[in-house]
């Protein structure tokens, strides 16, 4: 008996991982992620089944609705291979059972997930690639697609082996908490980095004038009294750098008056007028839109 | 532009729009799919730098369950084809990113079209798998993620079609005030994308690392790399002396788990 065990290879288990990236090929609004679902196995149950009626009923199996977060699907799959192969090999693994796991699992995993890989994996690596990309940096490109794919990959496979050796046990690993501190420290580190993200990346500049001082003699460089040539702009390279103001009259805008309570503070406001308007339900386009209305007027009004 | 350009613009394409679905490789989001097009049209930097810039406004577009985001893909595609064909240089970033809004909101609609035509492509699957035929279940998935690169191939291929010069009247037709207002646009449009992220992640134990985060971001000149560094070591400070304390632990999970802006505990408490 035991030399008829048929068992799935790290092979076969690679090709269902590779396969798993094509997941949300055939999103479909009616069971959504089910034919990249039955695509991914489909390796597995040809290898696990080899009768007509068997490979239906498994193909059929898998069909049904399934949704979750496209990376989170790889410990689901996991799983399900080791039920898969236990009921291939004569185990009392019914219908209910396998169902049971997917939807069990498809839901809390989704809720991982996308705070962790939407929302301060890609933000991160985008940010840190788009700040060298806007010098015309090649590297920024680069080096987000090389890390992003690395962690993907590493992730999904890693995932995928941890389900299928855990099986139907996983559950319990599940609730153990280990997936809600990842979450949490996840949502920390991610909020300290979008802070720093919002002041340095949010541009607002208000430009009017707020005041006009004309400065004492000495405060300014007198430009008529340089010597010329080099020597002169050796002079005036001086004076700057004593403190000296470049023009006679100093004038203050709106910006560095705001800038000297903390830099970056209107953008911070912008950033939860934003939350707030989305909160209202109001639609991300729409804001966007309103956006750059607000600035095309601004400037026309001498504001921005 | 030459035929091979147009050619590779367009296998470009067809690979943004397969991701736009997929959202595996990544060859989608702006930073990617901007340098390919400058990479294969010869215009590198350019394509970079537009990229650079749209990245930032679409760090926070994602597929969450019903919330539907723009379509990074169409945008970055369309919007990086207008800036080349333009020929405006880096000035005509700003006002490409306004066309990039606009194509990321014509995207939804052709994404919502596919998505329903794969409704009816799971119903051939449902026959295939009666019969037990693994190849053509195969077959569909395959056909499925080529409609979807066909959603973007093909508005590429049009704009494409248009000749560069038409392109280039009305881009210099448009005034400075409205450009360079779409540029100071452009500047705050970034904090939408802030915006939503936050929305997702807030909650009451993680407002302090976002005021830490900003006043460290505004008094420093410290790096990105370096803030992010900062932001992991506290994160795990904080994450073991929650475990270490003894009365710690237990307030500290109540304070994270029982709150709404933390969806995971939420769906875990409720399993």
């Amino acid at each position: 008996m035991a030399k008829d065990k048929i068992t799935l290879t790290k092979g076969d288990r690679l090709h269902v991982a590779w396969r798993s990236t094509f997941i949300q090929g055939s999103w479909n609004y009616e069971r959504m992620q089910n034919g990249g679902w039955v695509y991914a196995l489909i390796p597995a149950l040809n290898k696990l089944y080899k009768t007509k009626e068997d490979r239906a009923a498994a193909y059929k199996r898998h069909l049904v609705f399934f949704n979750t977060h496209p990376y989170l699907a790889s410990p689901i799959i996991g799983v399900t291979l080791a039920l898969e192969e236990d009921r291939a090999n004569g185990a009392p693994v019914d219908d209910v059972a396998i169902q049971g796991v997917k939807v069990g699992m498809m839901g809390p995993l989704a809720g991982v997930g996308d705070p962790v890989f939407w929302y301060t994996v890609r933000p991160l690596l985008g940010a840190l690639g788009a700040t060298l990309a806007l010098s015309g940096n090649v590297l920024g490109p680069i080096l987000f697609w090389v890390l992003w794919n690395i962690i993907r990959w590493a992730f999904m496979w890693y995932t995928q082996e941890f389900g299928y050796r855990a099986g139907s046990r996983i559950t319990d690993d599940l609730s153990g908490g280990l997936l809600k501190t990842v979450t949490r420290g996840a949502s920390m580190m991610g909020m300290f980095v979008l802070a720093a993200l919002i002041e340095r990346w949010v541009s607002i500049k208000f430009t009017p004038v707020v005041s006009k001082v004309t400065l004492s003699k000495g405060a300014y460089i007198d430009w008529g009294k340089l010597p010329s040539g080099t020597k002169g702009i050796r002079e005036a390279l001086t004076e700057q750098a004593n403190g000296l103001s470049l023009t006679k009259i100093q004038t203050t805008t709106l910006q560095q008056n705001l800038d000297s309570l903390i830099p970056g503070l209107m953008a911070l406001l912008l950033t939860f007028a934003c939350m707030w308007l989305l909160k209202k339900k109001v639609s991300p386009i729409i804001i966007i839109l309103g956006i750059f209305v607000i600035g095309v007027g601004g400037h026309l009004l001498g504001l921005l | 532009m030459s035929a091979i350009s147009m050619i590779l613009v367009v296998v470009v394409a067809f690979f943004a729009g397969m991701e736009g679905i997929l959202d595996e490789f990544e060859f989608h989001q702006p930073l990617v799919a901007c340098t390919l097009i400058g990479l294969v049209t010869g215009h590198l930097v350019l394509g970079v730098m537009l990229g650079g810039s749209l990245q930032m406004i679409a760090l926070g577009w994602a597929n969450i369950g019903a919330a539907v985001a723009p379509d990074a893909a169409l945008a970055s595609v369309g919007s990086a084809i207008i800036l080349i064909e333009g020929g405006q240089g880096t000035k005509g970033i700003g006002s490409a990113i306004a066309v990039a809004v606009t194509l990321a909101v014509a995207g939804l609609f052709l994404t919502m079209i596919v998505r329903t035509i794969t409704t009816f492509i799971v119903h051939i699957m449902d026959h295939a798998a009666e019969e037990g035929k693994s190849r053509i279940i195969d077959m569909w998935q395959v056909i499925s993620i080529c409609l979807q690169g066909l959603r973007i191939a093909i508005p590429a291929a049009l704009l494409l079609v248009i000749p560069s010069s038409e392109v280039r009247a009305v881009l210099n037709a448009m005034p400075s005030w409205l450009s360079d207002g779409m540029t100071i646009g452009g500047g705050m449009v970034v904090a939408v994308g802030y915006a939503m992220v936050i929305n997702m992640m807030a909650s009451r134990e993680v407002w302090p690392f976002f005021v830490i985060g900003f006043v460290i971001a505004s008094i420093t000149d410290l790096t990105l790399i370096a803030i992010g560094a900062l932001g992991v070591s506290l994160a795990l400070m904080y994450l073991a002396l929650d475990k270490g304390g003894s009365n710690g632990n237990s307030s500290g999970n109540s304070g994270g788990g029982n709150n709404t802006g933390d969806p995971l505990g939420d769906i875990l408490d409720a399993y």
